[in-house]
Parts: structure tokens; C-alpha cells; sequence
């Protein structure tokens, strides 16, 4: 046909050649591409586990016996309970709780096996963190077939006539702070932790890399501007910003969803600074290491990933293996998730609240100094 | 250096150098740019003038050697360089998304300017920028964006202005107008440091310098570069010079060759020789020859064309 030219095998070829050429430079964007599906993979694979096993329970137990070692022992066995420390009273067990140390304490009263053998029918309290229900749900739910094969398995022999007929002990379970194991009370407020990471992280790493891509940067850094005062200055906006986002989230969380608060929301606002700091951070490395706009989005993103999946955010986090765990461990959104949680759900005061203060406190501080460290102060 | 040689320079910087990943891109440029005097800065692209104005302004800081920029170390003292010079940079580097008033209140708010409101007005009225005030700065023209430029480098009133290309892409009018108004501020005793590549606006500095591969060629007024250089041209007027052209190119003691649409000038530093070529080549074809004085022009192009010989043409 006139005026159409026919398709071309040797120029489609040298599109092809230019384009693969063009993405063997830009290192960091073909970095990305390799790395996204390598890391996706890790994360979906190995370290989500829907169905959290091997949460760390404690015991405060006024009784040993046959009984109540073989209950304990039926516990480990079913792979959702491990126990991990023995408690000398209840306020020990809800402290470890508040804090997040211990996700269920088993609490077996003295006397026990003496009632049973009574038949007074007595109950072990199995206290649960119920934050996060997803975490504590199906270990719960594991509990009476526990007790189901402690009750054939122990009493035998004389003691078969307890078999049959009402159970001869009970196990109550209390899910302490989120009772209702309503799962928005814990996905709410994680929310925030979420969003401010995505829009502090990028908008930062945007807000640097703009001046620079524009030529913006080389007139403010010949002006009498030192390189703190426009580090910092083009900071503010951002943390006004990210306050606006938390206030936002923090109020649907209360009047859409009734969340209920039980800590103080002044705490809620403090920690938010202290994560939206360590968030700064962070947009202002990726600004050094970007050269250019799309590449500080894609950073952003990169980041972005492991703190949805790792923070106990969208998956439970004692429910990762080990190594999730310790990566988990290192980003701030997963201190800033128990950190909210806490406090808006359990109430958690100044000492319950640090043991997830000081991490942001190291990373933001570390990140500070990395970003300092890159940042360009002159043009070369 | 005396106290009187300080007062004398605006620019006064000796065995500037500068290495960017290995590549030496300014090789011991030393340059002097008197008070009240325009000094235009020339070379090729990649030739090693950003960076040098970049080293005198105190963005970047040498590799080695020193000097003083309106008195000020410009090793040490980039602080005071920066408060006190007004720099232009090549590309246009105000934010296009503030309106013209807003690029200069930022200004004016980082140099800590008092009577900022009053200085601004002043300023945009001066430049005739007044109408345009609340006019997005990335929507201006070429010319317009100059302008503002200019005006936002002079809000603080600095001593010395250091013009990187400041007409790059500006049409003839308004790059008449942008000199005139330099001419004026240097009337005022301003200094100014200009690089640029149009020869019209090389006349009309008082004094110049050639850089080529980050090395100073040759530095001076006008007259002394041209006389410095030893050249001795001839036009050959007529039509169908390109022959000519190719033949005289392979004259040894032709230098160069350049064609201005129908003449032809020819430059040599052996005169004598240079003239017997030139009968030689042109023989009876009736094209006129004449002598004519060496133009600043033909000095640059030549130059150019040595410094590419002798450095490989990586220039």
C-alpha cells in the first residue's frame, strides 16, 4: 500500500538494540528489575506464613504435675505455642504482653491437678495479645484440641471415670486489648505506618532530586544557602504533611471504624514525628543516590516493599522465620506498628512504649548520618 | 600580592586546577579581571569555562592553586564569595513554577536583604519586569528569562557578576539589550566575568581570555590576543571559493582557512611565504586578493583548529 511503510526486521532490531543498551546503563533501574522478582519471591515464599506457628508463649504455673507438664508439653506439640519463659506472677505476664514480648501467658493456678482429681472442674487462663487476631487466631482456636488429647492421653486407668460427662477442667481464653478480635483495630492504625512510609520516603526523595534535575540546586548552592539549611528547610513541608496524614488516619480510625483508643493520643502524635524523622532520612539518601526523579520513585518503592511485607503490617510478624524476623527487625515501620498498636490499643505508657522508641531513635540517627555522608554539598 | 594589587583585581587566581574522575578538565588557569572591567571568557564547548567560573565562585573547590575573588580566598572563603558575587549559571536555575515576584522574594530572603519588598519592586521595575510580576517564570521567553536572571544576580548588588553563557539561545535584540545593560553596571564600576561564544559580543569586552581543553591560550584586550597570536591574513574575494579552499588547505604555510559567504580569508604566520602561495593558488583565475588586518575571529578559529591539533581534538 502507498504511504505505509512496510514493518522493518532491521530497525524493530535497532530499537531493540538501543533500548537494552540504554537499560545496561541505567544500573540502578536494571538493579531494580532483577532485584524486585528475587526479593518478592524471598519475601512470599519463605517468609509469609499466613498461619502464624511457634509463638512465644509464657507460663506462670503454680502447679506441676503429670497434668499440667503433659498439657504444656500438647501446647508445643501442636506447633502453635512455644513456650519460651517461665513467669513468676500475672504482672510479669502482662508486661511481657504490653511490651510485646510474649504473645499468649498460660496461667495454671495452684492446686490444679488436686481439683481436677476432685472434680471441681478449675481452669488454666491462657491470656492472648489480641492486637493483631490474625497473629493469635488460629492458635487460639487450636486450644480445645489440646485439651481434648491432654484429657485421653492423661486420664487414663483409674482416673478414666473423669473421661466422659463435662470436661474435668477448663481453658478459658482472654484476648487482652482487641477482645472482639476485630481486625480493622489492628489494620488502622498499622495503616499509618504505611502510608507516611510511602509518602515521606517519596516525596523527599522527589522534593531533592527535582532542584537537581532542574538545575534549581546549582543556584541555591551558589547562593550564601549552606546545604543544611536546604536539607532541612525543604524538610518542614513534609513533616506538616505527614502530621496531616496521621491526623486523617487517626481520626476515620475513631469515628469510621471505632477504634477504640485506650493510650494517649499526644503519645500517638510523638511517636508519629519520631517515625516521619526516621522516614526523612531515608527520602533524603535515596535523593543523593537518584539521579533523577523516576529513579528516587523507584527507590521509594524499593524500600517500600519489605516494610509492608516485613512489618507484621499485612502478615503477621511472629509468624515469619527467623531470618524475615531479623530484616523486620532493622526497619522502623515495624517498630512504629507495635509502637501505635500499643499505645491506641493497649494503652501503653512511657516504659511499655521505649523498648520500640529507641530503634527508630538508632535508625534515624544511622540513616542521618549516611544521608549527611551523601549528600552532595558541592556540583561534582 | 599587595594590599593595592587586591584592591586593583576583582578576580585574581593563579594555577587553578581541576580533575573530575581522573580527567585533568582545568589546567593551571590563572586569570586577573580588573574592578569595573568586562571580561569575556571564551572557548569551545567542554573547554573547561563552567568549571573554572564554578571554582572562582566558590561552588567548586580546586585541586590546587589559589587566589581571591573581590578579596576573598577562594579556598577558604567561599562563604563570603558566595554573599558577595552574583553568579548566572548557563541554564536558566530559577524555579518555574514561582512567579517572577516569588523567585526574587526567594532571593532576597537568602541574601537577607533588608528593605526586601521595596528592593524587589526596585528591581523588577528596573529591568521592566513590573507587568510581569505575577507571571510564571517558566512561562517566559528565552530573552524574558534572562532578564529575570540577571535581575534576581544583581537583587543583592554584588561587585562582580560571573555570566556563564548568559545568552545562549537568546535572540539578537534581546542580546543587544542584555549588553547594553552590562556596559552600563560596568560604567557603575561593576565587574563582570562573561563566558560566551558569539564574536559580536567578545568585541565588546574590554578584555579576554581563550581556554581550549581546560588550558588558557591567550589573555589580553582584543588588539593584543590578535597581535599576540602573529597572523597575517589575506581576503580573496569571488565565487566558487571551495576549490581554492581545499587547494590552499594543503599549502604548509597556510594556517587556516576560513570562508565568510564570498570571501575567502587566508591566515599565515610566515607573511612572505604565506603571499607566494596565495599568487601561486590563485594564479590567473581574477579573483581579488587584498591584505586585511587579522580579525578576532580568525584568531579564535586558529586557535581553536591548534589547540585540537595538539591535543588529539578532544577538545
Amino acid at each position: 500500500m502507498k504511504g505505509r511503510q512496510r514493518f522493518s526486521g532491521a530497525r524493530w532490531w535497532a530499537v531493540v538494540l538501543k533500548e537494552f543498551t540504554q537499560l545496561k546503563r541505567d544500573r540502578l533501574t536494571f538493579a531494580m528489575i532483577m532485584g524486585i522478582p528475587i526479593m518478592q519471591m524471598t519475601l512470599f515464599g519463605f517468609a509469609i506464613n499466613t498461619i502464624p506457628r511457634h509463638l512465644d508463649t509464657g507460663v506462670i504455673s503454680a502447679d506441676d504435675s503429670d497434668v499440667t507438664r503433659d498439657f504444656m508439653e500438647a501446647m508445643q506439640n501442636s506447633s502453635y505455642f512455644k513456650i519460651v519463659e517461665r513467669l513468676p506472677n500475672e504482672e510479669a505476664g502482662r508486661e511481657a504482653l504490653a511490651q510485646g514480648q510474649l504473645l499468649f501467658v498460660v496461667n495454671i493456678p495452684a492446686g490444679f491437678t488436686r481439683q481436677v482429681l476432685r472434680r471441681e472442674r478449675p481452669s488454666i487462663l491462657i491470656e492472648a495479645d489480641a492486637t493483631d487476631p490474625t497473629t493469635t487466631g488460629s492458635a487460639l482456636a487450636a486450644v480445645d484440641g489440646i485439651t481434648q488429647t491432654v484429657i485421653q492421653r492423661e486420664l487414663t486407668g483409674p482416673l478414666a471415670s473423669l473421661q466422659g460427662g463435662p470436661a474435668p477442667f477448663a481453658v478459658s481464653v482472654h484476648p487482652l486489648y482487641n477482645p472482639d478480635e476485630i481486625t480493622q483495630y489492628n489494620v488502622v492504625p498499622g495503616l499509618m505506618g504505611m502510608v507516611l512510609t510511602l509518602t515521606m520516603v517519596m516525596m523527599t526523595g522527589l522534593a531533592v532530586t527535582r532542584e537537581r534535575e532542574r538545575g534549581t540546586m546549582e543556584n541555591l548552592l551558589a547562593m550564601p544557602s549552606t546545604p543544611l539549611e536546604v536539607m532541612t528547610g525543604k524538610l518542614v513541608p513534609y513533616i506538616g504533611i505527614g502530621l496531616l496524614q496521621a491526623s486523617i488516619i487517626l481520626l476515620a480510625a475513631r469515628y469510621v471504624f471505632f477504634v477504640p483508643f485506650f493510650g494517649n493520643v499526644l503519645a500517638v502524635y510523638l511517636s508519629t514525628l519520631l517515625f516521619i524523622a526516621a522516614n526523612l532520612t531515608v527520602g533524603i539518601t535515596f535523593s543523593s543516590l537518584a539521579r533523577n526523579q523516576l529513579q528516587a520513585v523507584q527507590l521509594a518503592i524499593f524500600y517500600f516493599l519489605p516494610n509492608i511485607i516485613l512489618s507484621g503490617f499485612m502478615f503477621p510478624f511472629k509468624g515469619m522465620p527467623g531470618w524475615a524476623q531479623a530484616i523486620g527487625n532493622l526497619l522502623p515501620l515495624t517498630y512504629f506498628n507495635r509502637l501505635v498498636r500499643g499505645i491506641l490499643l493497649k494503652g501503653n505508657g512511657w516504659a511499655d512504649s521505649w523498648p520500640s522508641v529507641w530503634p527508630m531513635m538508632v535508625f534515624t540517627v544511622v540513616v542521618m548520618c549516611v544521608a549527611v555522608a551523601t549528600y552532595r554539598r558541592t556540583l561534582d | 600580592m599587595t594590599a593595592a594589587a587586591q584592591f586593583d583585581y576583582a578576580i585574581d587566581v593563579e594555577g587553578l586546577n581541576k580533575h573530575f574522575d581522573g580527567k585533568h578538565v582545568v589546567k593551571d588557569v590563572s586569570l586577573r579581571v580588573r574592578k569595573g572591567e568586562i571580561f569575556g571568557f571564551l572557548g569551545p564547548n567542554g573547554s573547561g569555562k563552567t568549571t573554572t567560573i564554578r571554582m572562582m565562585c566558590g561552588l567548586l573547590k580546586p585541586d590546587s592553586g589559589t587566589g581571591t575573588c573581590l578579596g576573598h580566598d577562594i579556598r577558604r572563603e567561599s562563604a563570603e564569595i558566595k554573599r558577595s558575587v552574583g553568579y548566572m549559571t548557563q541554564r536558566f536555575s530559577f524555579w518555574e513554577d514561582l512567579t517572577i515576584a516569588e523567585n526574587m522574594e526567594f532571593v532576597a530572603r537568602i541574601y537577607q536583604l533588608r528593605d526586601r519588598k521595596a528592593t524587589v519592586r526596585k528591581s523588577l521595575a528596573d529591568l521592566g519586569l513590573t507587568a510581569r510580576a505575577h507571571q510564571l517564570a517558566g512561562e517566559l521567553s528565552g530573552g524574558w528569562k534572562q532578564r529575570m536572571a540577571l535581575a534576581a544576580c544583581m537583587l543583592h548588588a554584588p561587585q562582580l557578576l560571573l555570566l556563564d553563557e548568559p545568552t545562549a539561545g537568546v535572540d539578537p535584540r534581546a542580546r543587544r539589550d542584555f549588553w547594553d545593560e552590562l556596559q552600563a553596571l560596568a560604567a557603575k564600576g561593576i565587574s563582570v566575568l562573561v563566558s560566551t561564544h558569539y564574536m559580536d559580543e567578545a568585541v565588546r569586552c574590554h578584555k579576554l581570555a581563550y581556554i581550549s581543553s581546560g588550558t588558557l591560550l591567550a589573555q589580553g584586550t582584543a588588539q593584543e590576543i590578535i597581535e599576540g597570536q602573529h597572523l597575517n591574513t589575506w581576503a580573496i574575494h569571488g565565487d566558487h571559493l571551495a576549490e581554492l579552499q581545499e587547494e590552499l588547505r594543503k599549502r604548509d604555510n597556510v594556517a587556516q582557512t576560513v570562508t565568510f559567504g564570498d570571501v575567502l580569508h587566508v591566515s599565515g604566520t610566515n607573511d612572505e611565504l604565506l603571499e607566494r602561495e596565495i599568487e601561486a593558488a590563485v594564479g590567473r583565475s581574477g579573483r581579488r586578493v587584498e591584505r586585511i588586518e587579522t580579525s578576532l575571529e580568525d584568531v579564535f578559529i586558529y586557535l581553536m583548529g591548534r589547540s585540537e591539533t595538539n591535543s588529539g581534538g578532544n577538545a
